[in-house]
């Protein structure tokens, strides 16, 4: 099948992306955070959500050598960094959050000084708006 | 409108991908444009050619790769998923072809909407 070729030069969209699962027990969390990284590439703006299970995702100090799964939590960090890079350079258009949903932090009794990285903390009825103002949501 | 799709989960376990595949062909019937289907996580078991259900079931794989010929959809398995899961060159259904994931984010930087089938 021959490739279809996308209009995207000058394109700027707003991609939210949805964590919603614990990091480990499946992959969501894991090969959402590949589709996050393309997504700089493309200097797209982008919403890293965590809710539900995947506050979990963010946890510092996480080790999985009891379970023989590779730990991907540094991978939080560099998207931190993206985040700040673009934050730093007015050449780089591109705007990025890492939010958490207040509510699922409170129903599992975690901090934001549980976090490895900065985040902000919307409520739902917030977080709604944030998706209703995305273009594309992607979950994980 | 121009529908960008994401299928997120394998055939037959899962509903999402006949689900994906009823949208894009009502979306097609109705005039709108699918351009691309981009096929994740275990979403690439879609394109597993060795699938091969009872005779009495839809083979999903075989939907697929049809409705792409008839319509020309461009059907894109991500690599890295793919390559996790067996899924190569070597067992790749007709109709599809294997790519990165920038693919994915061209889609949803060219369609209108992107529509995700999934958990």
């Amino acid at each position: 099948m021959a490739e279809f070729e996308f209009e995207t030069e000058g394109v700027k969209k707003t991609f939210t992306f949805m964590n919603r699962k614990a990091p480990y027990g499946t992959i969501y969390a894991l090969e959402v955070l590949e589709t996050v990284l393309i997504t700089a590439a493309f200097e797209q703006h982008a919403n890293i959500v965590f809710v539900d299970d995947g506050v979990y995702q963010l946890k510092s100090g996480q080790d999985t050598a009891a379970i023989n799964m590779k730990n991907f939590s540094p991978t939080y960090g560099i998207i931190e960094m993206e985040k700040e890079d673009a934050d730093e350079d007015e050449d780089i258009d591109m705007n990025w959050r890492i939010i958490v949903e207040k509510e699922s932090l409170e129903a599992r009794g975690l901090t934001t000084d549980d976090f490895k990285v900065d985040v902000e903390v919307l409520s739902a009825a917030e977080l709604a708006d944030v998706i209703d103002a995305s273009d594309c949501v992607i979950g994980g | 409108m121009k529908f960008g799709i994401l299928i997120n989960e394998g055939p037959f376990t899962h509903q999402a991908s006949d689900s994906a595949y009823h949208f894009t062909k009502a979306a097609l019937e109705k005039g709108h444009e699918v351009p691309r289907v981009f096929f994740y996580y275990d979403g690439v078991y879609n394109a597993n050619k060795l699938s091969d259900p009872q005779a009495d079931d839809r083979n999903v794989v075989k939907m697929w790769g049809e409705l792409a010929a008839e319509k020309d959809v461009d059907l894109v398995v991500c690599v890295a998923a793919g390559m996790r899961r067996g899924i190569k060159e070597e067992n790749l259904a007709d109709g599809f072809r294997i790519s990165g994931l920038g693919q994915l984010v061209e889609a949803g930087m060219g369609c209108d909407r992107l529509v995700m089938f999934g958990d």
